[in-house]
């Protein structure tokens, strides 16, 4: 087990450099970053001091490696446009990324299993063809769309709820929260839901596959014929078994919900990281870009690691087979 | 009983707590944020705006750019190279500290050091004698009658401040720390500054010792950018900001046709237009090969004349557009009325290519902005349809603004054909007739440096000379027309398209001042 973390973490080293080193490319084609940081009047002089204080003249490898040294001493040096230091920006805005992310994951899971679920077991029911066309209506309307169609429902005609930002925020211990307030769980409804919808129907049809593929199978069909009731095979045998599937698709999607909320983090003004990374990019904001695609990489490698453990853990099978012979 | 007594008090007391009777806060948002707090690190618009709550200059300017005076009562030009300018007692910064002299000789030094983005605020060899503690003298090496001209920008910072916090210097590009003024701030202004958090939010509350009479009715303002369009307008449509910019072109009438919202439009300061390489033998980006078809006059008054400009108002501004005649806006110079836009005219404009050996029209490429200017790209689409009527045949290269200006601006200068705009930071001729009229070298050092087509008159450079110079504000605007009527009636020098209009999204709660150079000062807004 131990030489199966090791291997693992030393090929997420390699994935790293490679990520750095591709985003370091790309970051050539983006624009000049000295004309975000000085006005367009400058004089030349000015523009060509900035440009060597930056170190933008020297050659792309020579600035990479000097990049990579720091970064492994988790030093990513300071924003272009805010002048402050790129850690602690990133951690400023993590929690907003991060509670936004979980909140949609918990509601994908709470919903998406219980819907599944049903409509396996209840194939031919009113309303599982209905939540079946409503996951359709999911799974292919792209998430900027459903953004504006809610808020348009819900902050400009409606006015319950606020078509922007967080709401008021608690600092605890260092991390900002919007749980613990009315308006920054109001704020929190609409992003949530918008950045749910898409793995809520992923789930729903995941799940429902997966169990009618399990209640096909013997062991079921034993189960039935030893009597077991119903609730005990369903939830018991069935869905304990399309679990191994769920958590793959779970953990990766998690990745996706924190990497890419940044179209709903954009829609909705979400102060998190992805809104901080769009900014980044117009701005030419190198050391931001760089930070956050390496964060983003590292929690990648981080959840395939941790979605591997957990293969083991519900898995037998693969418990066995990891075991030495 | 009695615990429902406690919670029913509890909420009523919360309530009180919440709303006291006559909080008015003001929220607005905008494209962008500002980026820092130091007010010398960058020579925008809409942050030298924000900055300007908290911090003042020694001058202001009213709502109509008038001068008026700010922390300086008065000045007056005891010699042509000798300015006296008279402090206000009394003044205090947000830390208590009072104002003088000392803090004025401090900022201007702050304002030329290096990492300040707003060398140009003072030039270099201006010195800077305190007469007393409320009397600064300001002694030129030349006569300069536009030396107070940006200085409602120049904001005064406290030099004890500085010193304490060791923030003399603004926080250069490369600092590995951030600068203590670069997090805080501590200004004489009408506002105090309660937080700040980068790109997520700002409030500002108001100044109880500030020393000037209020204007606005406000107790609290915050701040939020918004990045998106949509949102920015869903925002004011739902009543959650007061005020927001811009109001894209295509959302104006939804956001008229809101209960309560309405969009305010008015000129703004900046001219778009279109510029040539008039300075390179052979254009690199068209089929002309061995010369330079925009060397000769006659092309580039086709080009002119083959531009619909009111259909460019009508069709793509959708009304929110003022062609012009002139480089700069009619708002900033006094004889602006007397110049007239060559007419549109594509027969004459073809006439004019024949009798300049290109009857049959050539290629070239038109470089533009897509993120910068209203409607940027949209025009240059235009301006290829127009031209492809007198035989010009244009390929149109859009890109977004970050990679646009390192590919135009100075030292590359690649470009051989251009749209941009362009406001004078100083709000007056002199910066035009200097940086985008005068003749320029290779490198675009110095004269010339916006003139990124490389047009060349030495007449108008010996009248920029005199313009520089020049005391008497009559003779001045004499010698600006001259060079006005040689850049453009003679030498169509660039083609001038139009002023943009500024789009502001207002609810109708709230009073704001609406002023030419976009500038957002909420220190003019009230609210119901």
């Amino acid at each position: 087990m131990i030489a199966f973390v090791i291997r693992r973490l030393f090929q997420s080293v390699i994935v790293m450099i490679a990520v750095g080193l591709i985003a370091f490319t790309m970051f050539r084609f983006v624009g000049d970053p000295v004309n975000q940081i000085v006005s367009i009047d400058t004089p030349r002089e000015q523009r060509e001091r900035v440009r060597q204080d930056l170190g933008l003249d020297r050659p792309v490898p020579v600035q990479f490696a000097a990049y990579l040294v720091r970064a492994a001493q988790f030093d990513f040096g300071m924003s272009y446009q805010f002048r402050q230091p790129v850690r602690g920006l990133i951690g400023e805005r993590m929690p907003a990324t991060l509670e936004l992310a979980g909140v949609a994951a918990v509601l994908a899971l709470l919903v998406g299993i219980p819907m599944g679920v049903f409509t396996a077991l209840r194939r031919d029911s009113l309303l599982a063809s209905l939540f079946m066309a409503v996951s359709l209506v999911g799974i292919s309307l792209p998430t900027f769309l459903i953004a504006i169609l809610l808020r348009y429902l819900f902050s400009v005609q409606l006015g319950w709820l606020p078509s922007y930002g967080r709401g008021d925020v608690v600092m605890l211990a260092g991390w900002s929260t919007g749980l613990l307030t009315a308006s920054g769980l109001k704020a929190l409804i609409l992003p949530a839901v918008t950045l749910a919808l898409f793995q809520m129907t992923l789930i729903t049809r995941l799940v429902r596959a997966e169990m009618l593929e399990v209640l096909r199978t013997d062991y079921i069909r034993f189960a039935r014929a030893r009597g077991l009731r119903n609730r005990t095979i369903h939830f018991g045998h069935a869905l304990k078994n399309t679990l191994v599937p769920l958590i793959t698709v779970t953990g990766l999607q998690l990745g996706s919900l924190i990497a890419f909320a940044l179209i709903t983090e954009y829609v909705f003004q979400w102060p998190g990281m992805g809104l901080l990374f769009l900014g980044a990019v117009q701005n030419v904001d190198i050391p931001v870009m760089a930070a956050y695609l390496m964060l983003t990489a590292t929690i990648f490698v981080g959840i395939n690691l941790v979605v591997d453990l957990l293969y083991a853990a519900v898995d037998p099978r693969l418990r066995i087979a990891a075991r030495p012979a | 009983m009695g615990l429902r007594r406690v919670v029913m008090a509890a909420i009523a007391a919360l309530a009180l707590l919440s709303a006291p009777a006559s909080a008015r806060t003001f929220r607005f948002a905008a494209q962008g944020d500002f980026k820092s707090l130091d007010p010398y690190t960058l020579n925008e618009t809409f942050t030298l705006a924000m900055h300007g709550a908290v911090y003042e200059g020694l001058t202001k300017r009213g709502p109509n750019l008038e001068i008026l005076p700010g922390l300086a009562e008065r000045w007056e030009i005891a010699e042509p190279t000798r300015w006296r300018f008279y402090l206000r007692k009394g003044v205090k910064f947000a830390n208590g500290e009072d104002f003088t002299a000392d803090d004025v000789l401090f900022s201007a030094d702050r304002v030329r050091a290096t990492g300040s983005n707003l060398t140009a605020r003072i030039s270099a060899d201006t010195q800077f004698v305190k007469v007393d503690d409320y009397t600064v003298d300001v002694v030129l090496s030349a006569p300069n009658p536009i030396l107070h001209y940006e200085w409602d920008t120049w904001y005064i910072m406290s030099k004890k401040w500085a010193e304490a916090n060791n923030a003399v210097a603004p926080t250069p590009p490369n600092a590995q720390t951030p600068g203590y003024a670069a997090l805080n701030a501590n200004g004489t202004g009408p506002f105090r500054l309660e937080s700040h958090q980068a790109g997520v939010k700002t409030v500002w509350k108001p100044n109880p010792a500030w020393w000037g009479k209020p204007e606005h009715n406000l107790t609290e303002v915050i701040f939020t950018p918004i990045a998106s369009d949509a949102t920015r307008v869903a925002a004011l449509l739902s009543g959650e900001i007061d005020w927001m910019d811009p109001v894209p072109v295509q959302d104006i009438q939804r956001v008229n046709a809101g209960q309560s919202t309405t969009v305010m439009t008015g000129p703004e300061l900046r001219t778009i237009f279109l510029g040539f390489d008039q300075r390179s033998n052979e254009l690199k980006y068209s089929n002309v090969k061995g010369r330079n078809p925009f060397k000769d006059a006659r092309v580039r008054q086709a080009v002119y004349q083959s531009i619909d400009i009111n259909a460019i108002r009508d069709k793509i501004m959708r009304g929110l557009a003022t062609p012009t005649p002139l480089m700069i806006s009619p708002l900033l110079y006094s004889r602006a009325g007397e110049f007239k836009r060559f007419p549109y005219d594509v027969e004459g404009a073809k006439k004019l290519l024949a009798e300049a050996g290109y009857p049959q029209g050539f290629e070239v490429t038109l470089d533009c902005p897509n993120d910068r200017y209203v409607a940027d790209e949209a025009i240059c689409q235009a301006v290829v349809g127009m031209m492809a009527r007198i035989g010009i045949k244009v390929t149109l290269n859009a890109q977004p603004k970050a990679k646009y200006f390192g590919k135009v601006l100075a030292p590359s200068f690649d470009t051989s054909f251009y749209l941009l705009g362009w406001t004078p930071s100083s709000f007056d001729s002199w910066n035009i007739i200097y940086g985008m009229y005068g003749c320029r070298n290779d490198q675009g050092k110095g004269r010339g440096e916006s003139n990124l087509g490389g047009y060349c008159n030495p007449e108008i450079d010996k009248l920029a000379d005199q313009i520089l110079s020049e005391n008497d504000p009559k003779k001045r605007d004499d010698l600006i027309y001259q060079a006005y009527d040689i850049g453009q009636n003679k030498d169509v020098g660039y083609v001038p398209l139009h002023q943009q209009s500024l789009a502001w999204g207002v609810s109708k709660k709230v009073k704001v001042v609406q002023r030419a150079d976009n500038q957002f000062l909420f220190y003019w807004a009230t609210k119901e």
